[in-house]
């Protein structure tokens, strides 16, 4: 693992020391929020199959209620029958937050309250597989809602989930060996400089040590001389 | 207040006009693609496709997979659904996990593969 590009200096050893505590305990959080959607998306996923192969059924059900239905109607009628719907539906979106993931919840109106009153024709000019169809579609309708909002949640969670797992790959695997790599070389680099100071000071030390010890021999050497020509 | 649009063949969405949704009929896929990137910025909440246009609308559907509005869902059409669904869910659960550990390919290895993940 290469290591950062830095002085190696006890103001950088420091900083480098608080970089890697951060990105220590913020790895430890993003392998907790990677775990926690995680199992929220499986759980998702799990229902969102389920909820598909149901409404896939159920819609594939209308679709052949609606061809018995043109079968017996001719297509101008099917269309005159349907052309202005009676009720209209729009949807209200709230916001969920999951892990700090904004995901949208669906609320469905209708401006009718009635069931019974969803038939946009007149009974008399058309065929009773019509009726069928549209009920079974109006009976699918809160599940399809409800996969569309699944699915949404899925998608987003799924890109969430992709987004920490990098985070969580890039910090184990290249930031924090990276910063522990350049602690390591900083504090070697510092402890060679302090032992090459202190060698340095013991051999000055000697050196000064040997010149006074010269000194005095050279100095006891003269008094000795003084004393033997008296 | 947001809208729910329908978009497909003719036939696959007459009936949803009868709920009340805004269906827009298509006959080619060139058009549902300019229908799609026309409407997805006018106020809809949900735009529901029919998967015959779905095949070939890949990297336009995809635009819209991370956006929290629009939600694009593909449905099956008239002539019955190719899996486009389903393979949606399943790429999901791929890029989210790495494997696709939910659905395991066969039907048979369903249950193993629920049962290593529980």
């Amino acid at each position: 693992m290469t290591r950062l590009n830095v002085n190696p200096t006890r103001m950088v050893l420091s900083s480098l020391k608080k970089r890697l505590r951060v990105a220590v305990h913020g790895h430890k959080l993003m392998k907790d929020k990677r775990d926690e959607l995680m199992k929220r998306f499986l759980e998702l996923a799990r229902e969102n199959r389920i909820l598909r192969e149901t409404v896939e059924k159920q819609l594939m059900e209308v679709h052949s209620s609606f061809t018995i239905a043109s079968a017996v109607m001719s297509s101008q009628m099917l269309e005159q029958a349907l052309m202005y719907p009676k009720q209209r539906v729009s949807v209200e979106v709230e916001n969920k937050n999951v892990m700090s993931v904004n995901v949208p919840v669906f609320r469905f109106t209708t401006d009718t309250d009635d069931e019974s009153n969803l038939y946009p024709y007149g009974f008399a000019s058309t065929s009773g597989e019509l009726d069928v169809a549209i009920a079974k579609l109006a009976e699918a309708f809160p599940n399809l809602l409800k996969l569309a909002a699944i699915e949404k949640e899925g998608s987003l969670l799924s890109d969430e989930i992709e987004k920490c797992r990098r985070r969580v790959n890039a910090l184990e695997y290249v930031i924090i060996p990276r910063l522990q790599e350049t602690i390591r070389y900083i504090v070697m680099k510092l402890d060679e400089n302090e032992r090459g100071s202190q060698i340095r000071l013991m051999k000055v030390k000697d050196m000064m040590v040997k010149k006074a010890i010269e000194e005095r021999i050279r100095m006891d050497e003269e008094q000795l001389a003084e004393s033997r020509s008296d | 207040m947001y809208k729910i649009a329908v978009i497909g063949g003719r036939e696959s969405i007459l009936g949803f006009k009868a709920l009340g949704l805004e269906v827009f009929p298509c006959l080619s896929c060139e058009e549902a693609r300019e229908t799609l990137h026309r409407i997805a910025g006018e106020g809809y909440g949900i735009i529901y496709l029919t998967e015959g246009f779905c095949r070939d609308m890949e990297e336009d559907i995809a635009r819209y997979r991370y956006m929290r509005i629009p939600a694009v869902i593909p449905i099956p059409g008239m002539h019955g659904s190719f899996g486009i669904g389903m393979t949606n869910v399943k790429r999901c659960v791929e890029c989210a996990v790495g494997a696709d550990i939910l659905f395991g390919g066969q039907p048979a290895e369903n249950k193993n593969g629920e049962s290593e993940v529980t």
